[in-house]
């Protein structure tokens, strides 16, 4: 499907499972090692590669570069020790682990949350997701080179963190999302200097919108690379946007609505080519998509009610055994956390999927093959890899 | 989801069942018989997706439980099937040819628990940690404060921010129960 | 070149077989013996590089060298995501001088950005060491100071400057823009008023600091300085 058709006549066949076999001192083989700093990635994850000219041949990920072991970090610390540190898992988006947690928490342990703070909730997601996707828009114009589009979205995502110093006290780890609701209501003004900023997100997404996707290097660098066959959307866990670039509707938003979604009304993104420009394509309008989402949310949601249900003494605060999973929709894909607890204070086990854990491990290694060595980094992005997430 | 129960005891034996939610339901199964059940929920009831593959530590009764976590979109469901081990030289049939990304999965579960899937590829390979000659370091009787305090110099004039020290202070200053 | 055994515990990590001493046959039949960790490298210590001018000279050259600190783009940990916007028109280094370089020989500055996993102290040391003096380190985040909300994990280090001399250290989870453009106005103090001797306290303590890192960095398959 490729536009670009590499001359295959001078490389070795490849045995019937896919796999060439790579002699590496026969002189014709290279093996490059895209180690954990370079520009196809936010975070640091390392691709190991084997190139016969210029075209890669074998490609083997290692991560493990931002490996603090949190799952065994929060069996030793109580539920309510536990929220601080589980948004650094996330570096860039941290609230969907704060939400992810209380709400396994929550429903472990029986708790109901207020009306009021499932809308403040469902704000702060978006908005998280908004910045998600900024830093994505960047990242993918980078690795090509189109270093503007990055500064642009950086100042706007800057813009933003200020919406959330203003409403939580912080730029980046938030910790605003408890067990039991959040932690405050909305500041005085708040509305009025966060459609400021959406009306500045929407400007600067129309010049981006001019000078990346109807660019014409980017538009031959990207079209008709890095297929992804939907057939492989199963078997390799793919979700999110990068299933949707290829006409599977998978969106948790829809399918299984969690928090208030199943009371505001959008359409899940989606495109039929699955390839780079494709999943650029889509997130672009999934980024205006939850413009408008946040603007639904801030005409419907009530402006008086409780924030935070009473908890009990959460030092002492012990959770009958069981085990729960919940998911969300995040920026890359389908978020889950998993929480098993056995009747003392502390968790047993808290295991993270997160997305880039399927994407980026086994769907990168089957995808890379074949793909010019000049198109790794833009491919890596294109995967929207976070990975903090893979690793934990 | 009673059902699918019914439907699924029909053919295969099942152990415990619990159901957290309306569409959320683990189950446990045997070991022998996890193979044939999840082909028998990928291709006949629709649970297409592999959500998590992971394990748990039950080091009072001595066992491991793995948890295949599996979804199916079009119903919007869940089903954990739970697998229990014994701690000792854990080995367990390996699942990456019915779904490849098992692979990653079973990769961290090697380093992670030690459980061993003969066949998978690449599951030698080390996924986070380099070096390491430790046990695996997520099993219960691994202390990772211990061996932090042993293997890093730590840097002196740390106070504990601990909320029950705190509390037990104020509430008790001369050391009481 | 030993095989890098660890004291503690007594056991051995094996060294890859591509780094291993031994014979390789090229494509034209003919064979060649290969040390990949001796074949490319020096052998010989840092050195120790004292002022050596007269003392307006050497003023003249630490005010240069302040007010072009040229960052090495390596964001090891959180803390990369809130350079990013240092370099935006927003909170502007580069009215300041200050760079990112993606390699390291044209960096003079490297900034670890949060905590350091121990796969990633390994990377760290080999960038800084194929950094040219004089160079800076600044220790970003509480996790560089005492280990911060890690402080028991398995796989972080505690102690940045047990393995890195440290110049400078900016506390905080994340440290906002404007902090780290403070911490930068610090740091270009301490080099104009010539404190900033880290390289020469790593060439002189060099023993010291290879043994805490050979401690803790147990598949150890670089030769010991990497020029």
């Amino acid at each position: 499907m490729a536009l670009f058709e590499p001359d295959r006549s001078q490389y070795p066949d490849k045995n019937p499972d896919g796999t060439c076999d790579i002699d590496l001192t026969s002189g014709k083989y290279l093996k490059v090692w895209q180690g954990p700093n370079h520009p196809g990635i936010t975070g640091n994850m390392s691709v190991e590669l084997t190139v016969c000219g210029d075209e890669v041949v074998e490609g083997i990920t290692h991560v493990g570069y931002l490996h603090r072991g949190f799952e065994k970090l929060m069996e030793r610390r109580s539920f309510i020790q536990c929220f601080p540190i589980v948004c650094r898992i996330c570096v860039p988006e941290p609230d969907f682990n704060e939400y992810l947690y209380a709400a396994t928490v929550e429903e472990l342990a029986g708790i109901k949350v207020p009306e009021r703070a499932e809308w403040i909730r469902t704000l702060i997601l978006e908005m998280g997701r908004i910045n998600s996707y900024l830093m994505y828009l960047g990242g993918q114009a980078g690795a090509f080179g189109l270093g503007i589009v990055g500064q642009w979205t950086t100042y706007v995502r800057d813009l933003m963190l200020d919406r959330f110093e203003e409403l939580t006290g912080a730029r980046i780890y938030h910790m605003f999302i408890l067990p039991g609701g959040v932690r405050d209501g909305l500041p005085e003004g708040f509305k009025e200097r966060l459609e400021e900023t959406l009306q500045e997100v929407e400007r600067t997404l129309k010049d981006v919108h001019e000078v990346m996707f109807q660019n014409a290097v980017f538009k031959k660098r990207t079209i008709g690379v890095g297929y992804i066959d939907p057939a492989l959307f199963e078997p390799f866990g793919v979700t999110g946007p990068n299933a949707r670039a290829g006409g599977v509707a998978k969106d948790v938003r829809k399918d299984q609505p969690y928090l208030v979604y199943d009371q505001l009304e959008f359409e899940p993104v989606t495109d039929t080519a699955s390839d780079m420009f494709a999943r650029s394509d889509v997130r672009r309008r999934d980024l205006l998509l939850s413009v408008d989402l946040v603007r639904q949310i801030l005409r419907k949601m009530p402006d008086e009610g409780p924030i935070m249900t009473k908890l009990p003494n959460v030092l002492h605060w012990k959770i009958p055994r069981g085990e729960t999973y919940l998911r969300g929709e995040c920026s890359r894909g389908e978020y889950g956390y998993y929480l098993v607890t056995d009747g003392s204070g502390k968790p047993r086990r808290v295991n993270v999927r997160g997305p880039s854990y399927t994407h980026a491990m086994a769907l990168l290694e089957r995808l890379i093959v074949n793909v010019n060595i000049s198109d790794v980094a833009g491919l890596m992005v294109s995967l929207h890899t976070y990975p903090p997430e893979i690793e934990r | 989801m009673q059902n699918l129960f019914n439907r699924l005891k029909a053919h295969f034996p099942l152990g415990e069942i619990t159901e957290q939610r309306e569409n959320l339901a683990f189950i446990t199964v045997e070991r022998a018989q996890l193979r044939a059940l999840l082909l028998h929920m990928r291709d006949i009831e629709g649970y297409t997706h592999l959500v998590l593959l992971t394990a748990v530590d039950w080091i009072e009764d001595g066992q491991l439980q793995l948890t295949y976590l599996l979804n199916n979109r079009a119903e919007a469901r869940d089903v954990g099937l739970r697998v229990l081990l014994g701690r000792d030289g854990t080995v367990m049939d390996s699942i990456h040819d019915i779904w490849p990304t098992a692979e990653t999965y079973q990769r961290e579960l090697r380093e992670m628990f030690g459980i061993d899937f003969p066949g998978s590829p690449r599951v030698n390979d080390d996924f986070a940690l380099e070096g390491w000659v430790d046990i695996p370091p997520y099993r219960r009787d691994f202390d990772t404060l211990a061996f932090s305090e042993k293997n890093f110099t730590h840097r002196d004039g740390r106070e504990t921010r601990d909320p029950r020290q705190h509390m037990k202070q104020k509430l008790y200053p001369d050391g009481g129960a | 070149m030993k095989d890098e055994t660890n004291n503690d515990a007594n056991t051995k990590v094996p060294m890859r077989d591509e780094l291993k001493k031994r014979v390789i046959k090229g494509p034209d039949g003919f064979e060649f013996e290969v040390d990949p960790l001796r074949d490319y490298y020096c052998e010989e210590a840092p050195k120790e590089h004292p002022p050596i001018y007269v003392k307006i000279v050497e003023d003249f050259f630490n005010w240069a060298r302040s007010e072009s600190l040229w960052i090495l783009g390596f964001g090891t940990g959180c803390g990369a995501i809130e350079m990013r916007p240092l370099m935006t028109p927003r909170f502007d280094a580069y009215r300041y001088g200050i760079q990112w370089r993606p390699t390291p020989r044209q960096a003079n500055l490297l900034i670890i950005s949060g905590y350091l996993s121990v796969k990633t102290l390994k990377r760290a040391i080999r960038a800084y060491e194929q950094m040219q003096s004089p160079k800076y380190v600044m220790g970003l985040g509480s996790c560089t100071i005492n280990g911060g909300m890690y402080f028991d994990s398995y796989n972080t280090i505690k102690r940045l400057d047990e393995y890195m001399p440290v110049d400078l250290y900016i506390a905080g989870c994340m440290p906002r823009p404007e902090a780290l453009l403070k911490g930068f106005e610090d740091l270009k103090k301490i080099i104009r008023s010539g404190k900033a001797e880290g390289a020469n306290h790593y060439a002189e303590h060099f023993e010291r600091y290879k043994e805490n890192q050979k401690k803790v960095i147990l598949d150890w398959d670089m030769p010991d300085y990497n020029w």
